[in-house]
């Protein structure tokens, strides 16, 4: 019935992280996306990125599937993590890198703590 | 389409009557917004929950493309 649902429910199952953003990883077109996939990017962090701003109904669905209001929205492993204030905050107290060592994500560790040591 | 400090205070005081709320217009241009929310009552859920509850006394204002609240950068904590 509610394809979009099920399209969401798909790719945060089959991906091991995703990241729903405005924008492509490679090229975001909003701050708050681009900070979230900035971080992956440079930990190296292996992700799917959804572009919320080429399907209107992804768009909307994922605010409806998260009940969460904004972009962007990171899953890791199916679990929603949050937004952008959320996973920067979570960057900063390492909390992120523990959440990717339980969950069996790979990531760049130098690359974590350089974040860090830059945002001291 | 812009919302004042005030006005967002408002709404996040009637969901938190007792919350110490800081909000910080980040550009100038009453578009882009900071809010920092600290509530006892954010005891016991994690950072998700937390702000979910404080984007549900904001609904009405974040709602789709007609939302007078662009930008809002939450942080939520629990009070010492």
């Amino acid at each position: 019935m509610s394809t979009a649902q099920d399209q969401i429910r798909q790719t945060v199952t089959s991906n091991d992280v995703v990241l729903f953003m405005k924008g492509t990883k490679m090229m975001p077109q909003c701050g708050f996306s681009s900070r979230v996939a900035g971080v992956l990017n440079f930990m190296g962090v292996e992700y799917a990125d959804v572009d919320v701003l080429a399907d209107a109904e992804i768009r909307q669905g994922i605010k409806e599937f998260s009940d969460w209001p904004t972009i962007p929205q990171l899953y890791v492993k199916g679990e929603f993590v949050g937004g952008c204030d959320i996973v920067t905050e979570m960057t900063l107290s390492g909390e992120l890198d523990a959440l990717f060592e339980a969950k069996g994500v790979a990531f760049d560790h130098a690359a974590a703590e350089k974040i860090r040591a830059a945002n001291a | 389409m812009a919302i004042e400090a005030r006005e967002i205070e408002t709404l996040i005081r009637a969901r938190f009557p007792a919350a110490r709320i800081t909000i910080t217009d980040l550009a100038g241009d009453g578009n882009h917004w900071a809010a920092e929310v600290i509530d006892e009552s954010f005891r016991g859920m994690n950072r998700v929950q937390q702000q979910r509850a404080v984007y549900a006394a904001l609904q009405a204002k974040m709602a789709g493309a007609q939302g007078e609240l662009h930008a809002l950068a939450l942080t939520t904590k629990i009070p010492d």
